[in-house]
Protein backbone atom coordinates (compact mmCIF):
# COMPACT_ATOMS: atom_id res chain seq x y z
CA UNK A 1 0.00 0.00 0.00
CA UNK A 2 1.15 3.24 -0.88
CA UNK A 3 0.99 6.38 1.59
CA UNK A 4 0.44 9.50 0.44
CA UNK A 5 0.58 13.07 1.88
CA UNK A 6 -1.61 16.00 1.76
CA UNK A 7 -0.11 19.40 2.81
CA UNK A 8 -3.30 21.24 3.89
CA UNK A 9 -3.31 25.05 4.06
CA UNK A 10 -5.18 27.47 5.94
CA UNK A 11 -6.21 31.31 5.43
CA UNK A 12 -7.94 33.25 8.63
CA UNK A 13 -7.82 30.34 10.63
CA UNK A 14 -10.07 27.97 8.46
CA UNK A 15 -8.50 25.29 5.73
CA UNK A 16 -8.89 26.36 2.37
CA UNK A 17 -11.10 24.02 0.08
CA UNK A 18 -7.82 23.11 -2.36
CA UNK A 19 -6.89 21.25 0.54
CA UNK A 20 -9.92 18.67 0.50
CA UNK A 21 -9.40 18.98 -3.29
CA UNK A 22 -6.27 17.78 -2.64
CA UNK A 23 -7.19 14.76 -0.58
CA UNK A 24 -9.45 13.99 -3.12
CA UNK A 25 -6.45 14.43 -5.52
CA UNK A 26 -4.62 11.89 -3.74
CA UNK A 27 -7.28 9.08 -4.00
CA UNK A 28 -7.39 9.50 -7.65
CA UNK A 29 -3.59 8.66 -7.41
CA UNK A 30 -3.89 5.53 -5.81
CA UNK A 31 -7.66 4.94 -4.34
CA UNK A 32 -5.66 2.15 -1.98
CA UNK A 33 -3.28 4.49 -0.20
CA UNK A 34 -3.08 5.63 2.91
CA UNK A 35 -3.35 9.33 3.10
CA UNK A 36 -2.04 11.53 5.35
CA UNK A 37 -2.85 15.23 5.75
CA UNK A 38 -0.31 17.61 7.45
CA UNK A 39 -1.80 20.43 9.52
CA UNK A 40 0.71 23.43 10.05
CA UNK A 41 0.06 26.60 12.03
CA UNK A 42 0.56 28.32 15.42
CA UNK A 43 -1.40 26.23 17.35
CA UNK A 44 -5.18 25.05 17.91
CA UNK A 45 -5.03 22.49 14.59
CA UNK A 46 -6.76 19.73 15.67
CA UNK A 47 -10.31 20.78 14.21
CA UNK A 48 -8.35 21.46 10.96
CA UNK A 49 -6.74 18.15 11.08
CA UNK A 50 -10.49 16.56 11.84
CA UNK A 51 -12.11 18.41 8.81
CA UNK A 52 -9.05 16.48 6.44
CA UNK A 53 -9.96 13.57 8.23
CA UNK A 54 -14.45 13.75 7.55
CA UNK A 55 -13.08 14.68 3.81
CA UNK A 56 -11.21 11.18 3.17
CA UNK A 57 -7.88 11.49 4.62
CA UNK A 58 -7.06 8.47 7.20
CA UNK A 59 -4.90 10.31 9.61
CA UNK A 60 -3.19 13.39 10.17
CA UNK A 61 -0.10 14.90 11.79
CA UNK A 62 -0.14 18.50 12.90
CA UNK A 63 2.81 20.57 13.61
CA UNK A 64 1.87 23.85 15.68
CA UNK A 65 4.65 26.45 16.27
CA UNK A 66 4.77 30.16 16.78
CA UNK A 67 6.72 30.48 14.01
CA UNK A 68 4.25 28.79 11.60
CA UNK A 69 1.64 31.49 12.41
CA UNK A 70 2.82 33.36 8.57
CA UNK A 71 3.92 31.34 6.15
CA UNK A 72 7.64 31.48 5.16
CA UNK A 73 9.21 29.19 2.98
CA UNK A 74 11.67 28.52 5.70
CA UNK A 75 9.21 27.79 8.66
CA UNK A 76 6.90 25.54 6.30
CA UNK A 77 9.98 23.50 4.58
CA UNK A 78 11.19 22.60 7.82
CA UNK A 79 8.27 21.27 9.27
CA UNK A 80 7.31 19.59 6.35
CA UNK A 81 10.36 17.94 5.47
CA UNK A 82 10.23 16.66 9.34
CA UNK A 83 7.19 15.15 8.62
CA UNK A 84 8.47 13.31 5.15
CA UNK A 85 11.08 12.41 7.34
CA UNK A 86 8.98 10.38 9.60
CA UNK A 87 6.32 9.35 7.26
CA UNK A 88 8.86 8.30 4.00
CA UNK A 89 5.73 8.92 1.33
CA UNK A 90 4.94 7.82 -1.99
CA UNK A 91 3.98 11.03 -3.17
CA UNK A 92 2.66 14.22 -1.91
CA UNK A 93 0.02 16.40 -3.05
CA UNK A 94 -0.58 20.80 -2.20
CA UNK A 95 -2.52 23.37 -4.00
CA UNK A 96 -1.23 25.37 -6.48
CA UNK A 97 -2.05 28.47 -4.71
CA UNK A 98 0.70 30.98 -3.32
CA UNK A 99 1.71 29.15 -0.56
CA UNK A 100 1.60 25.81 -2.69
CA UNK A 101 3.89 27.55 -5.42
CA UNK A 102 6.38 28.77 -3.03
CA UNK A 103 7.00 26.09 -0.77
CA UNK A 104 6.99 23.12 -3.18
CA UNK A 105 9.91 23.41 -5.45
CA UNK A 106 12.20 23.87 -2.48
CA UNK A 107 10.89 20.90 -1.14
CA UNK A 108 11.09 18.80 -4.56
CA UNK A 109 14.80 20.18 -4.71
CA UNK A 110 15.30 19.54 -1.29
CA UNK A 111 14.55 15.64 -2.25
CA UNK A 112 16.22 15.89 -5.42
CA UNK A 113 12.81 15.33 -7.19
CA UNK A 114 10.81 15.97 -9.71
CA UNK A 115 7.55 18.45 -9.42
CA UNK A 116 4.29 18.60 -11.70
CA UNK A 117 2.56 21.63 -10.96
CA UNK A 118 -0.53 22.84 -11.03
CA UNK A 119 -2.75 19.58 -12.49
CA UNK A 120 -6.24 20.07 -13.19
CA UNK A 121 -6.87 16.40 -13.95
CA UNK A 122 -5.41 12.95 -12.64
CA UNK A 123 -6.03 9.70 -15.21
CA UNK A 124 -4.58 6.02 -14.75
CA UNK A 125 -4.51 5.00 -18.03
CA UNK A 126 -2.46 1.35 -18.42
CA UNK A 127 -1.43 1.35 -14.95
CA UNK A 128 0.56 4.59 -15.92
CA UNK A 129 -0.78 7.90 -13.80
CA UNK A 130 -1.30 10.89 -16.08
CA UNK A 131 -1.22 14.29 -14.98
CA UNK A 132 -3.00 17.05 -17.26
CA UNK A 133 -1.98 20.57 -17.17
CA UNK A 134 -3.08 24.17 -18.48
CA UNK A 135 0.24 25.92 -20.19
CA UNK A 136 0.15 29.07 -22.34
CA UNK A 137 -2.20 30.04 -19.95
CA UNK A 138 -4.74 27.95 -20.92
CA UNK A 139 -4.02 28.22 -24.76
CA UNK A 140 -3.14 24.39 -24.51
CA UNK A 141 -2.63 21.46 -22.39
CA UNK A 142 -0.02 19.03 -21.59
CA UNK A 143 0.15 15.79 -20.15
CA UNK A 144 2.74 14.68 -17.98
CA UNK A 145 4.29 11.72 -16.46
CA UNK A 146 7.02 11.20 -13.38
CA UNK A 147 9.47 9.14 -14.95
CA UNK A 148 11.50 9.19 -11.29
CA UNK A 149 11.12 9.21 -7.62
CA UNK A 150 7.95 10.86 -5.62
CA UNK A 151 4.71 11.61 -6.94
CA UNK A 152 4.86 15.15 -6.31
CA UNK A 153 2.10 17.49 -7.68
CA UNK A 154 0.36 20.70 -7.03
CA UNK A 155 -3.55 21.00 -8.07
CA UNK A 156 -5.11 23.95 -9.44
CA UNK A 157 -8.02 25.16 -7.07
CA UNK A 158 -11.70 24.62 -8.66
CA UNK A 159 -10.90 21.46 -10.72
CA UNK A 160 -10.77 18.10 -8.55
CA UNK A 161 -14.28 17.91 -6.65
CA UNK A 162 -13.59 17.18 -2.94
CA UNK A 163 -14.58 14.42 -2.00
CA UNK A 164 -18.15 14.31 0.39
CA UNK A 165 -18.13 15.52 4.08
CA UNK A 166 -18.38 12.44 6.53
CA UNK A 167 -17.91 13.36 9.72
CA UNK A 168 -18.34 9.48 10.79
CA UNK A 169 -14.97 8.89 9.52
CA UNK A 170 -11.99 8.40 12.31
CA UNK A 171 -8.71 9.00 12.42
CA UNK A 172 -5.59 9.19 14.13
CA UNK A 173 -4.36 12.89 14.58
CA UNK A 174 -0.61 13.20 15.73
CA UNK A 175 1.07 16.45 16.85
CA UNK A 176 4.84 16.46 15.70
CA UNK A 177 7.34 18.70 17.60
CA UNK A 178 9.12 20.68 15.05
CA UNK A 179 12.00 22.60 16.00
CA UNK A 180 11.65 25.86 13.66
CA UNK A 181 15.04 27.60 13.64
CA UNK A 182 17.32 30.10 11.14
CA UNK A 183 14.14 31.91 9.20
CA UNK A 184 16.22 34.55 7.13
CA UNK A 185 12.87 36.14 5.74
CA UNK A 186 10.26 37.54 8.60
CA UNK A 187 6.86 38.34 7.65
CA UNK A 188 6.47 42.07 9.78
CA UNK A 189 3.03 43.27 8.27
CA UNK A 190 -0.26 42.14 6.46
CA UNK A 191 -1.88 44.59 4.36
CA UNK A 192 -5.04 43.40 3.43
CA UNK A 193 -6.43 44.22 0.34
CA UNK A 194 -8.22 41.51 -1.32
CA UNK A 195 -10.59 40.95 1.86
CA UNK A 196 -13.38 42.42 -0.46
CA UNK A 197 -15.30 39.10 -1.16
CA UNK A 198 -13.27 35.70 -2.07
CA UNK A 199 -10.65 34.72 -3.37
CA UNK A 200 -10.79 35.24 -6.91
CA UNK A 201 -8.30 31.55 -8.00
CA UNK A 202 -11.68 29.66 -5.77
CA UNK A 203 -14.03 31.81 -6.64
CA UNK A 204 -17.30 29.84 -8.15
CA UNK A 205 -18.59 32.73 -9.87
CA UNK A 206 -16.33 36.03 -10.98
CA UNK A 207 -18.04 39.07 -12.16
CA UNK A 208 -14.66 40.76 -14.52
CA UNK A 209 -14.57 44.69 -15.90
CA UNK A 210 -12.77 45.50 -18.54
CA UNK A 211 -11.90 49.69 -20.16
CA UNK A 212 -15.46 49.73 -20.67
CA UNK A 213 -16.75 49.76 -16.80
CA UNK A 214 -14.74 53.24 -16.96
CA UNK A 215 -14.24 54.11 -13.58
CA UNK A 216 -12.95 52.36 -10.45
CA UNK A 217 -15.98 53.94 -9.03
CA UNK A 218 -17.81 51.66 -12.20
CA UNK A 219 -16.77 48.60 -10.23
CA UNK A 220 -18.90 49.14 -7.39
CA UNK A 221 -21.52 47.72 -9.44
CA UNK A 222 -19.34 44.49 -9.98
CA UNK A 223 -18.42 44.01 -6.36
CA UNK A 224 -22.25 44.23 -5.44
CA UNK A 225 -22.66 41.66 -8.27
CA UNK A 226 -20.23 39.39 -6.68
CA UNK A 227 -21.23 39.32 -3.84
CA UNK A 228 -24.79 38.30 -4.25
CA UNK A 229 -22.95 35.84 -6.36
CA UNK A 230 -20.87 34.42 -3.64
CA UNK A 231 -18.22 35.73 -6.23
CA UNK A 232 -15.07 37.33 -6.73
CA UNK A 233 -14.11 40.28 -9.01
CA UNK A 234 -11.56 40.61 -11.53
CA UNK A 235 -10.52 42.72 -14.36
CA UNK A 236 -9.19 42.70 -17.23
CA UNK A 237 -5.00 44.19 -17.96
CA UNK A 238 -6.75 47.14 -19.81
CA UNK A 239 -8.70 48.30 -16.62
CA UNK A 240 -5.81 47.76 -14.57
CA UNK A 241 -3.47 49.58 -16.74
CA UNK A 242 -6.02 52.25 -16.32
CA UNK A 243 -5.95 51.87 -12.47
CA UNK A 244 -9.73 51.25 -12.36
CA UNK A 245 -8.30 48.22 -9.89
CA UNK A 246 -5.57 46.68 -8.70
CA UNK A 247 -3.30 44.16 -10.73
CA UNK A 248 -4.09 41.80 -8.27
CA UNK A 249 -7.25 41.49 -9.91
CA UNK A 250 -6.03 40.89 -13.56
CA UNK A 251 -6.67 38.04 -15.20
CA UNK A 252 -4.95 36.61 -18.74
CA UNK A 253 -1.68 35.42 -19.71
CA UNK A 254 -0.29 37.94 -17.37
CA UNK A 255 -2.15 37.79 -14.42
CA UNK A 256 -4.49 34.95 -13.01
CA UNK A 257 -5.82 32.56 -14.63
CA UNK A 258 -9.54 31.05 -13.23
CA UNK A 259 -11.87 28.40 -14.03
CA UNK A 260 -14.94 29.23 -12.21
CA UNK A 261 -18.21 27.68 -12.80
CA UNK A 262 -19.82 30.81 -13.89
CA UNK A 263 -17.60 34.14 -15.33
CA UNK A 264 -19.65 37.17 -16.62
CA UNK A 265 -17.36 39.70 -18.52
CA UNK A 266 -18.46 42.65 -18.55
CA UNK A 267 -16.97 45.66 -21.00
CA UNK A 268 -14.78 43.41 -21.83
CA UNK A 269 -13.44 42.97 -25.57
CA UNK A 270 -11.90 39.53 -24.92
CA UNK A 271 -8.55 40.22 -26.41
CA UNK A 272 -6.40 36.62 -26.75
CA UNK A 273 -4.46 37.10 -23.34
CA UNK A 274 -7.57 37.60 -21.48
CA UNK A 275 -9.48 34.77 -23.13
CA UNK A 276 -6.35 32.47 -22.03
CA UNK A 277 -6.60 33.43 -18.43
CA UNK A 278 -10.82 32.71 -18.57
CA UNK A 279 -11.90 30.83 -21.47
CA UNK A 280 -11.92 27.55 -19.80
CA UNK A 281 -14.77 28.65 -17.37
CA UNK A 282 -17.79 26.42 -17.65
CA UNK A 283 -19.91 28.78 -18.21
CA UNK A 284 -19.33 32.66 -19.51
CA UNK A 285 -21.64 35.41 -19.82
CA UNK A 286 -20.46 38.57 -21.96
CA UNK A 287 -22.32 41.59 -21.56
CA UNK A 288 -20.53 44.45 -23.97
CA UNK A 289 -22.40 47.20 -26.18
CA UNK A 290 -20.22 46.06 -29.16
CA UNK A 291 -21.51 43.31 -31.03
CA UNK A 292 -18.60 42.69 -32.60
CA UNK A 293 -16.20 42.18 -29.32
CA UNK A 294 -14.21 39.18 -29.77
CA UNK A 295 -15.71 38.05 -26.19
CA UNK A 296 -18.92 36.66 -27.55
CA UNK A 297 -16.90 34.15 -29.55
CA UNK A 298 -16.02 32.09 -26.36
CA UNK A 299 -19.20 33.47 -24.24
CA UNK A 300 -22.34 30.89 -23.73
CA UNK A 301 -24.62 34.02 -23.42
CA UNK A 302 -23.90 37.15 -25.00
CA UNK A 303 -25.97 40.65 -24.16
CA UNK A 304 -25.25 43.40 -26.52
CA UNK A 305 -25.61 46.66 -24.33
CA UNK A 306 -24.77 48.66 -21.97
CA UNK A 307 -23.47 47.65 -19.22
CA UNK A 308 -24.59 50.14 -17.07
CA UNK A 309 -28.28 49.52 -17.62
CA UNK A 310 -27.55 45.99 -17.82
CA UNK A 311 -25.71 45.49 -14.59
CA UNK A 312 -27.84 47.31 -12.69
CA UNK A 313 -31.06 45.02 -13.93
CA UNK A 314 -29.16 41.77 -13.67
CA UNK A 315 -28.74 42.71 -10.13
CA UNK A 316 -32.23 43.36 -9.55
CA UNK A 317 -33.13 40.34 -10.87
CA UNK A 318 -30.92 37.85 -8.98
CA UNK A 319 -31.74 39.68 -5.91
CA UNK A 320 -35.59 38.83 -7.28
CA UNK A 321 -34.55 35.39 -7.81
CA UNK A 322 -33.32 34.67 -4.36
CA UNK A 323 -36.22 36.17 -2.57
CA UNK A 324 -38.45 33.75 -4.18
CA UNK A 325 -36.53 30.56 -3.24
CA UNK B 1 26.43 44.31 -6.25
CA UNK B 2 26.26 41.27 -8.27
CA UNK B 3 23.22 40.57 -9.70
CA UNK B 4 22.07 37.99 -11.80
CA UNK B 5 18.67 38.00 -13.65
CA UNK B 6 17.74 34.67 -15.17
CA UNK B 7 15.75 35.04 -18.40
CA UNK B 8 13.23 32.67 -20.79
CA UNK B 9 12.29 33.29 -24.02
CA UNK B 10 8.15 32.89 -25.04
CA UNK B 11 5.96 32.81 -27.36
CA UNK B 12 4.81 36.47 -27.84
CA UNK B 13 1.53 36.99 -25.39
CA UNK B 14 0.08 37.79 -29.12
CA UNK B 15 0.61 34.01 -30.53
CA UNK B 16 -1.70 31.44 -31.21
CA UNK B 17 -1.04 28.19 -29.97
CA UNK B 18 -0.28 25.76 -32.96
CA UNK B 19 -0.05 21.47 -32.68
CA UNK B 20 1.85 19.51 -35.12
CA UNK B 21 2.96 15.42 -34.59
CA UNK B 22 1.70 16.04 -30.42
CA UNK B 23 4.31 19.23 -29.97
CA UNK B 24 3.63 23.24 -30.19
CA UNK B 25 4.59 24.38 -33.42
CA UNK B 26 6.83 27.18 -33.33
CA UNK B 27 7.42 27.99 -37.29
CA UNK B 28 7.70 31.47 -37.34
CA UNK B 29 6.09 32.77 -34.10
CA UNK B 30 7.51 35.41 -32.50
CA UNK B 31 9.21 34.93 -29.20
CA UNK B 32 10.03 37.73 -26.27
CA UNK B 33 11.12 37.93 -23.06
CA UNK B 34 9.27 36.38 -20.51
CA UNK B 35 6.72 39.16 -19.03
CA UNK B 36 7.48 38.66 -16.19
CA UNK B 37 11.04 38.55 -16.45
CA UNK B 38 11.25 41.93 -18.05
CA UNK B 39 10.01 42.75 -14.19
CA UNK B 40 13.27 41.00 -13.13
CA UNK B 41 15.63 42.76 -16.28
CA UNK B 42 14.17 46.08 -15.37
CA UNK B 43 14.61 45.65 -11.57
CA UNK B 44 17.88 44.77 -11.99
CA UNK B 45 18.94 47.64 -13.93
CA UNK B 46 17.25 50.18 -11.12
CA UNK B 47 19.28 48.36 -8.51
CA UNK B 48 22.55 48.31 -10.06
CA UNK B 49 22.16 52.04 -11.00
CA UNK B 50 21.51 53.20 -6.98
CA UNK B 51 23.93 50.91 -5.60
CA UNK B 52 26.57 50.27 -8.09
CA UNK B 53 27.58 46.63 -9.48
CA UNK B 54 26.69 44.91 -12.74
CA UNK B 55 23.52 43.23 -14.09
CA UNK B 56 24.25 39.71 -15.81
CA UNK B 57 21.36 38.14 -17.51
CA UNK B 58 21.28 34.54 -17.87
CA UNK B 59 19.21 32.34 -20.64
CA UNK B 60 18.89 28.51 -21.43
CA UNK B 61 17.86 27.87 -24.48
CA UNK B 62 19.23 28.10 -28.38
CA UNK B 63 21.33 30.30 -30.66
CA UNK B 64 18.09 31.75 -30.95
CA UNK B 65 17.69 33.03 -27.83
CA UNK B 66 20.45 35.35 -28.41
CA UNK B 67 17.69 38.02 -29.85
CA UNK B 68 16.13 38.13 -25.98
CA UNK B 69 19.87 38.50 -24.50
CA UNK B 70 20.62 41.62 -26.74
CA UNK B 71 17.19 42.96 -25.83
CA UNK B 72 17.86 42.71 -22.23
CA UNK B 73 21.42 44.61 -22.73
CA UNK B 74 19.81 47.00 -25.00
CA UNK B 75 17.97 47.97 -21.84
CA UNK B 76 20.54 48.35 -20.06
CA UNK B 77 22.27 45.03 -18.29
CA UNK B 78 25.73 44.63 -18.51
CA UNK B 79 26.92 41.19 -19.76
CA UNK B 80 24.91 38.06 -20.79
CA UNK B 81 25.09 34.46 -20.56
CA UNK B 82 24.17 31.95 -23.47
CA UNK B 83 24.02 28.57 -22.25
CA UNK B 84 23.33 26.58 -25.27
CA UNK B 85 21.80 23.08 -24.65
CA UNK B 86 20.70 22.54 -28.17
CA UNK B 87 22.95 20.44 -28.96
CA UNK B 88 22.92 18.30 -26.02
CA UNK B 89 19.56 18.39 -24.79
CA UNK B 90 16.41 16.64 -26.35
CA UNK B 91 14.40 17.60 -23.19
CA UNK B 92 14.68 18.47 -19.66
CA UNK B 93 11.95 19.58 -16.93
CA UNK B 94 12.20 22.54 -13.84
CA UNK B 95 14.49 20.19 -12.28
CA UNK B 96 17.25 19.99 -15.32
CA UNK B 97 16.80 23.63 -15.04
CA UNK B 98 17.53 24.00 -12.00
CA UNK B 99 20.67 21.77 -12.21
CA UNK B 100 22.31 23.64 -14.90
CA UNK B 101 21.59 26.72 -13.12
CA UNK B 102 22.90 25.51 -9.83
CA UNK B 103 26.26 23.90 -11.82
CA UNK B 104 26.46 28.09 -13.38
CA UNK B 105 25.90 29.83 -10.14
CA UNK B 106 28.60 27.34 -8.51
CA UNK B 107 31.45 29.62 -8.47
CA UNK B 108 29.87 32.80 -8.70
CA UNK B 109 29.98 35.33 -5.48
CA UNK B 110 26.06 36.50 -6.30
CA UNK B 111 23.90 39.17 -4.07
CA UNK B 112 21.32 38.57 -6.01
CA UNK B 113 19.05 36.89 -8.26
CA UNK B 114 16.15 38.13 -9.86
CA UNK B 115 13.50 35.93 -12.10
CA UNK B 116 9.95 36.32 -13.07
CA UNK B 117 7.28 34.49 -10.84
CA UNK B 118 6.33 32.20 -13.68
CA UNK B 119 7.41 31.74 -17.49
CA UNK B 120 3.99 32.45 -19.44
CA UNK B 121 4.10 29.05 -21.09
CA UNK B 122 5.26 26.37 -19.28
CA UNK B 123 4.00 28.50 -16.40
CA UNK B 124 5.38 26.56 -13.17
CA UNK B 125 7.30 28.78 -11.30
CA UNK B 126 9.50 25.82 -9.72
CA UNK B 127 13.03 27.10 -11.03
CA UNK B 128 13.94 30.20 -9.10
CA UNK B 129 12.75 28.21 -5.36
CA UNK B 130 14.59 25.71 -7.17
CA UNK B 131 17.76 27.53 -7.29
CA UNK B 132 17.52 29.45 -4.23
CA UNK B 133 17.23 26.61 -2.09
CA UNK B 134 20.00 24.54 -4.35
CA UNK B 135 22.40 27.76 -3.82
CA UNK B 136 21.49 27.83 0.17
CA UNK B 137 20.54 31.03 -0.01
CA UNK B 138 16.63 32.77 1.15
CA UNK B 139 14.26 33.69 -1.60
CA UNK B 140 10.86 35.28 -1.90
CA UNK B 141 8.47 34.82 -4.93
CA UNK B 142 5.94 37.36 -6.17
CA UNK B 143 7.58 40.23 -5.41
CA UNK B 144 6.01 43.76 -5.85
CA UNK B 145 8.19 46.19 -4.06
CA UNK B 146 12.00 45.73 -3.42
CA UNK B 147 14.43 48.07 -1.33
CA UNK B 148 17.83 47.45 -0.62
CA UNK B 149 20.15 49.21 2.46
CA UNK B 150 23.40 47.41 2.53
CA UNK B 151 22.77 43.76 3.47
CA UNK B 152 19.11 44.95 4.60
CA UNK B 153 16.44 43.89 2.13
CA UNK B 154 12.53 45.43 2.32
CA UNK B 155 10.30 43.70 0.17
CA UNK B 156 6.55 43.38 -0.53
CA UNK B 157 5.17 40.44 -1.84
CA UNK B 158 1.69 39.89 -3.48
CA UNK B 159 -0.14 37.03 -1.65
CA UNK B 160 -3.30 36.54 -3.66
CA UNK B 161 -3.86 40.32 -3.68
CA UNK B 162 -2.72 40.89 0.00
CA UNK B 163 0.56 42.66 0.57
CA UNK B 164 3.02 40.69 3.11
CA UNK B 165 5.53 43.09 4.07
CA UNK B 166 9.31 40.98 4.51
CA UNK B 167 12.55 41.59 5.85
CA UNK B 168 15.48 39.71 5.35
CA UNK B 169 19.05 39.92 3.80
CA UNK B 170 21.47 39.68 0.62
CA UNK B 171 22.43 37.32 -0.87
CA UNK B 172 18.63 36.60 -2.18
CA UNK B 173 16.47 35.13 -5.10
CA UNK B 174 13.64 37.05 -6.31
CA UNK B 175 10.64 36.52 -8.53
CA UNK B 176 9.04 39.44 -9.80
CA UNK B 177 5.20 39.85 -10.59
CA UNK B 178 2.98 42.69 -12.28
CA UNK B 179 3.35 45.99 -10.44
CA UNK B 180 6.83 45.73 -9.18
CA UNK B 181 7.83 48.37 -11.71
CA UNK B 182 7.00 49.63 -15.62
CA UNK B 183 9.80 47.64 -17.80
CA UNK B 184 11.30 50.47 -20.38
CA UNK B 185 11.95 50.22 -24.01
CA UNK B 186 15.23 49.80 -25.32
CA UNK B 187 16.93 53.59 -26.84
CA UNK B 188 18.54 53.49 -30.20
CA UNK B 189 21.82 53.61 -28.42
CA UNK B 190 21.14 51.19 -25.96
CA UNK B 191 20.68 48.94 -28.84
CA UNK B 192 23.61 50.20 -30.65
CA UNK B 193 25.60 49.49 -27.09
CA UNK B 194 24.08 46.48 -26.74
CA UNK B 195 25.89 44.96 -29.84
CA UNK B 196 29.26 45.44 -28.06
CA UNK B 197 28.23 44.42 -24.70
CA UNK B 198 29.76 40.92 -23.97
CA UNK B 199 27.68 37.76 -24.99
CA UNK B 200 29.15 34.40 -22.93
CA UNK B 201 28.45 31.48 -24.69
CA UNK B 202 28.54 27.95 -22.54
CA UNK B 203 27.31 24.21 -23.10
CA UNK B 204 26.66 22.03 -20.70
CA UNK B 205 30.68 20.38 -20.82
CA UNK B 206 31.80 23.98 -19.66
CA UNK B 207 29.76 23.48 -16.54
CA UNK B 208 31.22 20.11 -15.91
CA UNK B 209 28.04 18.32 -16.62
CA UNK B 210 26.95 15.65 -18.93
CA UNK B 211 23.22 14.63 -19.56
CA UNK B 212 22.77 11.80 -17.32
CA UNK B 213 23.41 14.90 -14.39
CA UNK B 214 20.82 16.62 -15.56
CA UNK B 215 18.35 14.28 -16.89
CA UNK B 216 14.79 15.26 -16.12
CA UNK B 217 12.39 13.63 -13.59
CA UNK B 218 9.27 14.01 -15.47
CA UNK B 219 7.96 13.85 -19.21
CA UNK B 220 5.30 15.21 -21.07
CA UNK B 221 3.49 12.34 -23.43
CA UNK B 222 1.26 14.69 -24.60
CA UNK B 223 -0.19 18.26 -26.00
CA UNK B 224 -3.56 19.27 -27.02
CA UNK B 225 -5.56 21.90 -27.69
CA UNK B 226 -8.69 22.49 -25.32
CA UNK B 227 -12.07 21.64 -27.59
CA UNK B 228 -13.39 24.08 -29.83
CA UNK B 229 -15.83 26.48 -27.92
CA UNK B 230 -18.84 26.32 -29.99
CA UNK B 231 -20.29 30.31 -30.46
CA UNK B 232 -22.87 30.78 -28.11
CA UNK B 233 -26.52 32.72 -27.78
CA UNK B 234 -26.74 36.66 -28.17
CA UNK B 235 -29.91 37.38 -26.26
CA UNK B 236 -32.50 39.34 -28.22
CA UNK B 237 -35.45 41.44 -27.39
CA UNK B 238 -36.04 44.31 -24.54
CA UNK B 239 -33.03 44.23 -22.34
CA UNK B 240 -35.33 43.68 -19.60
CA UNK B 241 -36.49 40.39 -21.42
CA UNK B 242 -32.88 39.61 -22.10
CA UNK B 243 -32.14 39.41 -18.43
CA UNK B 244 -34.66 37.65 -17.07
CA UNK B 245 -34.12 35.05 -19.83
CA UNK B 246 -30.44 35.10 -18.85
CA UNK B 247 -30.85 34.43 -15.18
CA UNK B 248 -33.24 31.73 -15.67
CA UNK B 249 -30.95 30.16 -18.74
CA UNK B 250 -28.35 30.18 -15.25
CA UNK B 251 -30.56 28.89 -12.96
CA UNK B 252 -32.33 26.26 -14.59
CA UNK B 253 -30.28 25.32 -17.69
CA UNK B 254 -26.51 25.20 -16.25
CA UNK B 255 -27.19 25.31 -12.57
CA UNK B 256 -24.76 28.01 -11.91
CA UNK B 257 -26.90 30.10 -9.94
Amino acid sequence: MSKLLVIAEGRDGALRNVSFEAVAAAKKIDSEAEIVAVVLGKDQLEDQAKELIYHGADRAVTVGHEKLEHYTSEGYGQAVLAVINDESPDGIVMGHTSIGKDLTPKIAAKLDTGLVSDVIDIEINDGRLEFTRPIYSGKAFEKKIITDGLTFVTIRPNNIAALERDESRSGDITAKDVDVTDIRTIVKEVVRKASKGVDLSEARVVVAGGRGVKSAEGFDQLYELAELLGGAVGASRGACDAEYCDYSLQIGQTGKVVTPDLYIAVGISGAIQHLAGMSNSKVIVAINKDPEANIFNVADYGIVGDLFEVVPLLIEEIKAMKVEA
Amino acid sequence: MNIYVLLKKTFDTEEKINIHDGKIDDDGAEFIINPYDEYAVEEAIKQRDEHGGEVTVVTIGDEDSEKQLRTALAMGADKAVLINTEDDLDEGDQYTTAKILEAFFEDKEVDLILAGNVAIDEASGQVGPRLAEALGIPYVTTITGLSIDGDQVSIEKDVEGDVEKIETTLPLLVTCQQGLNEPRYPSLPGIMKAKKKPLEELELDDLDLDEDDVEPKTKTIDVFLPPEKEAGRVLEGDLDDQVKELVSLLKNEKKVL
